[in-house]
């Protein structure tokens, strides 16, 4: 059973999605998805234990030898993104049940964790499988369903932001397979493990040149990078708020992962950053995104919008650290990552709990509800300090290990900047405050109640989690450490 | 015993939070009394280092304990217990919890061990007092609340850039000596210095200490620049640079303190030339001066308080604080006018008064150290100290003309507070050793000889003859409804001014291209258009997906393009 665990990590919620269909009922089908989650949960947990203490496991599938058959291969960092993964989408499920019963009409409830299901194990594949194709394959599977989760949202627009996307995302994966493509043609191998090997010995050619480049621009599409991002911030605002929720924490941090995977592993370290300024380019449109977005954020009426754009800024911050190439910079990366997931669901599942209470999120509608919802308003507030940066959060941890990376390298001015930018950071998230608190509610939220204990007990969980890691970071950073330092130990 | 690792901001916020929920006597009740247990717990703990834990890959130090942090904890527990009994009466509770974090932080602040729980201190510190002067609920106390915040966060993240630096030259965040080699180093000097109120970066002190409340100014005033002179003697000490810095902030507020008419905004004035002695012991280094610059901070605590609680008393019953509004209150006013005067007794540093027997140290300590011109300038300001806070203030409010106003003397409980402090002015003034027991170093110093005395005595009483003599012949500034410029006015106006003209001009120039600019498109256009409507459709027409989709072109041509060159 143990030297199953990395397939049954993907293939148990994949097998969960349709069985979906034969429950019907919408509360049974809501318990029985948690309890698949929270399986991929454990499973997760138990990989990450097993690789710290013996390092990388490789399973290959059906018993076939790597070059031929598919293999899945787990370290730390897919360990690591794994929990990630599963550990917000367990957390945000316990959410699911009460809020759709609101979004949603009744009979898209069974649909919506079918699609759920088949989101969360593509994330996990994508993640988990060492086969190129296999991740194309998950890529296709997790993005679908996203198009779908998105369109079910209430709002007429979720239809269109969810066309958007679709176009964006699918001509991302059409890169990526190109991408893909060239390389099968150069190599004759679709192991990623393999394909490290023997990418070298063509590495001068312009056909793993243009791969490259493929790839790069497909996977930035992914992650929203400016100025990619447009498809983004509709996505995130019309979706469902349990959606949004898991999508903000999941899936750019695939993503994310993605481009660590292939810029470290497949191409390696020295060809992707001379064959590409990648340092100089990541390092620009990083700052740009953080500035661009931050300052769109400031404007916004729409929370959800607001923080969707939050979010473009935070992934600016990731590839900031990223483009330093060291272990340190990459460690920032890492953490941010797993920090991010942390406090961006807490607070788009504090705004589903505003929705839920009443049925919108705009800025001007908050009015008050410091008082009226105090639960929910304190952990947005405290996961608005975790945005800033605020010492004894998550937030400080992550922009701390950045810091560290900038000037280890001496590039001051970079640090100067990332500084600047949680000023506005700060200007955003007092502005949900100010209105929040400082102003007297409005007639028609009047007698607004705090949020069901169903939405607030998962919201303080990650609150929590907020802080708890924010002060003892023993867990995210030793592995966020030992995964960036085994990158950097393989990189030929 | 497990009782030694409760650093003693624990049981402060823990009031905080009693403070919050509990009502009444209750209230009261554990307000008084956390100090005194927290101050007997505090008397029970060894030296060293009692809290740390991991964090990242540095060690964090909670709670140190040395003679230098047992010193200013002594002192913060006494201002607390002060001003708490002073402050009984208010029925304000964002007050009374802001008050009891805001000693908290202080506390917290200097009994860390490292940069980085230093900073979270630091910042809290900020938050904390800022709610201290809003709770005036005033337009005027609002605006000057967010002026200091802003300049506080300022030299809270001036800080955390400096420690990062730090840890990034040492590989640790221990807070000991830093001294000035090194970008971390002026960082982090900078970051002191604004809390401590250097020159140019001073206002915030005059701007906001005279706008919070009665009761929030006696908090303020003992806790602040306190920590920032710990802060400085920790890691700065025997840098020559604050000799200087110190002797201009013991100097340059006589003029302002001098010509102001707020009572209270003297005295902020008067705290930062104080400040200037302490500034200047740390700066010359020997274990005389340091010891100097310490013990002058424990009773400048005191007797400050003493001051900010006078003419709290007085703005209480009165509900003014100019000069010129005030005078002959002494009739009605006797028990206040009695304290007030022992209060400037002390900051003038009479002889058996407990200014004297700490300021006398430094000013020692300069000439032994052969700083002769910095000597001169300390006794000029201690004559000016005499003059505007140890005659001014007293004479102002309680003597002078008679305004007519027949106000009582304040509750028992602010009375109580000034005769403690009263007491423990007078109390130190003729018993120093047990001051000096308590100091880091062991000098042998004796303030009583006949030189000092002889010197001191003679200085005060010169002082005030001109005083009386410059008052006489009309001479002296009066007290008149004024706005004293000071730096601020730089900060205030000129940046704003030249900010302003700047971008009006750049707005200017802008408008016109742009209006050329525009003029000349809209002519294209409209030719465009004539020739062909389909043109104008496709400029009014947005795109968004096919913006995206032109965007991953650019970027994959970029990435392209790169790579092949």
């Amino acid at each position: 059973m143990l030297a199953h665990l990395p397939i049954l990590q993907v293939i148990v919620p994949l097998l969960a999605a349709p069985l979906c269909l034969i429950l019907r009922r919408s509360s049974l089908v809501w318990l029985f998805s948690l309890i698949i989650s929270g399986i991929a949960f454990l499973i997760s947990i138990s990989l990450l234990q097993q690789i710290m203490a013996s390092g990388t496991i490789v399973y290959e599938l059906g018993g076939w030898d790597a070059p031929w058959g598919i293999e899945y291969r787990i370290d730390k960092l897919n360990a690591f993104v794994l929990l990630i993964i599963s550990a917000v989408s367990t957390v945000v499920l316990l959410a699911a049940q009460t809020s759709i019963e609101k979004e949603l009409p009744k009979d898209k409830h069974t649909l919506f964790y079918v699609l759920y299901l088949l989101s969360l194990s593509g994330m996990l594949g994508i993640v988990s499988s060492g086969d190129v194709f296999n991740v194309f394959v998950f890529l296709e599977i997790s993005s679908l369903s996203a198009y779908a989760l998105i369109a079910l949202g209430e709002d007429r627009r979720a239809l269109w932001a969810s066309f958007q996307y679709l176009i964006m995302g699918t001509i991302g994966a059409t890169f990526i397979l190109i991408g893909i493509g060239l390389m099968y043609q150069m190599t004759g191998t679709l192991n990623l493990d393999d394909l490290s090997r023997r990418l070298p010995e063509v590495a001068h050619t312009r056909t793993v040149f243009s791969a490259f480049a493929f790839v790069i621009v497909g996977i930035c599409l992914k992650l929203a990078l400016f100025p990619l991002h447009l498809w983004l911030p509709n996505a995130y605002a019309y979706a469902p708020s349990i959606v949004t929720a898991f999508l903000a924490a999941t899936a750019t941090k695939v993503a994310i992962y993605l481009l660590i995977r292939f810029t470290f592993s497949v191409f390696g370290l020295s060809f992707s950053f001379t064959t590409l300024p990648l340092q100089i380019l990541f390092m620009v449109l990083g700052l740009l995104g953080i500035f661009v977005a931050s300052t769109a954020a400031i404007y916004q009426k729409n929370v959800k919008h607001l923080f969707a754009y939050s979010s473009i800024a935070q992934i600016g911050y990731m590839i900031v650290g990223f483009s330093t190439s060291t272990v340190t910079g990459l460690t920032a990366t890492l953490l941010h990552v797993f920090n991010h997931a942390l406090m961006k669901s807490a607070l788009f599942l504090a705004l589903g709990a505003v929705m839920y209470r009443i049925g919108s999120v705009q800025l001007s509608q908050f009015q008050g509800l410091g008082r009226q919802m105090p639960f929910t308003m304190a952990a947005i507030v405290i996961g608005g300090l975790s945005l800033i940066g605020v010492p004894l959060t998550v937030g400080f941890v992550s922009k701390w290990y950045l810091l560290m990376a900038l000037v280890e390298n001496g590039w001051w001015l970079v640090a100067v900047l990332i500084l600047l930018s949680s000023l506005l950071t700060i200007i955003y998230v007092w502005r949900i405050f100010e209105v929040a608190y400082f102003k007297p509610p409005l007639l028609e939220t009047e007698g607004i109640k705090e949020a069901p204990i169903s939405f607030l007990i998962p919201i303080w969980i990650l609150v929590m989690a907020n802080i708890y890691f924010g002060i003892d970071t023993r867990l995210s950073v030793q592995v966020a450490q030992a995964a960036s330092q085994s990158l950097f130990g393989v990189a030929p | 015993m497990w009782m030694v690792e409760i650093p003693p901001f624990v049981p402060f916020f823990i009031c905080a939070l009693i403070a919050a929920v509990a009502r009444g006597v209750w209230r009261s009740a554990t307000m008084v009394a956390i100090p005194i247990i927290s101050a007997f717990h505090l008397w029970m703990v060894p030296e060293g280092i009692h809290l740390q834990f991991a964090f990242l890959d540095y060690q964090l130090i909670l709670y140190r304990v040395d003679k230098l942090s047992l010193m200013f904890g002594y002192v913060f527990h006494i201002a607390a217990l002060i001003a708490i009994i002073y402050s009984l009466h208010v029925r304000d509770t964002k007050q009374q919890v802001a008050a009891m974090l805001y000693v908290g932080s202080g506390l917290g602040a200097v009994f860390a061990g490292d940069l980085l729980t230093l900073f979270v201190f630091w910042e809290l510190l900020a938050f904390t007092s800022v709610f201290l002067i809003w709770a005036r609920r005033t337009r005027r106390s609002y605006v000057a609340g967010m002026r200091y915040l802003i300049i506080q966060v300022l030299s809270g993240v001036i800080l955390l850039v400096g420690a990062l630096f730090y840890v990034a030259e040492n590989g640790t965040l221990e807070f000991g000596h830093i001294g000035l080699d090194g970008i971390a180093g002026w960082l982090i000097f900078i970051s002191f210095g604004i809390k401590c109120a250097f020159p140019i970066a001073h206002n915030w002190l005059t701007d906001a200490y005279p706008e919070a409340t009665v009761t929030g100014a006696v908090f303020l005033c003992s806790v602040t620049t306190k920590v920032a002179v710990y802060a400085l003697a920790r890691g700065y000490p025997g840098t020559e640079l604050l000799v200087y810095i110190g002797a201009a902030m013991t100097c340059f507020p006589i003029f302002f303190a001098v010509i102001e008419n707020d009572l209270r905004r003297v005295l902020s004035y008067s705290l930062i030339n104080q400040v200037g002695f302490m500034v200047v012991g740390i700066g010359i280094g020997t274990a005389l001066s340091i010891n100097g610059a310490i013990s002058h901070a424990f009773n400048d605590v005191i007797f400050k308080g003493l001051l900010f609680m006078s003419m709290g008393a007085v703005l209480h019953m009165t509900g003014r604080i100019n000069g010129s509004d005030l005078g002959g209150l002494y009739k009605t006013m006797p028990k206040t006018t009695v304290l007030c005067i022992i209060g400037a007794a002390s900051i003038s540093a009479f002889p058996l008064f407990s200014g004297f027997v700490s300021k006398s140290m430094v000013m020692s300590a300069a000439l032994e150290n052969g700083y002769d011109w910095i000597w001169l300038i300390l006794l000029f300001a201690s004559a000016g100290v005499f003059h505007h806070a140890g005659i001014k203030i007293p004479y102002f409010a309680f003597f002078a003309h008679d305004s007519g106003i027949r106000a009582s003397d304040p509750p028992k409980n602010m009375l109580l507070g000034m005769l403690i402090a009263a007491g423990l002015c007078i109390a130190i003034g003729i018993y120093p050793a047990a001051l000096y027991a308590l100091l880091p170093y062991d000098t042998g110093y004796n303030p009583y000889d006949a030189t000092h005395v002889l010197a001191q005595t003679q200085l005060l009483f010169f002082s005030a003859l001109a005083f009386v003599w410059l008052n006489l012949r009309g001479m002296y500034p009066p007290e008149l409804r004024s706005t004293n410029l000071d730096f601020d006015w730089v900060y205030r106006r000129v940046f704003p001014s030249i900010l302003q003209k700047t971008f009006s001009i750049i707005w200017t120039i802008n408008n016109v291209l742009r209006k050329a600019f525009l003029v000349r498109l809209y002519r294209c256009l409209a030719f465009l258009a004539k020739k062909n409507d389909r043109s104008s459709v496709l400029l009014s027409r947005t795109y968004p997906a096919g913006s995206m989709v032109m965007w991953v072109a650019v970027l994959l041509a970029i990435y392209l393009l790169l790579s092949f060159t």
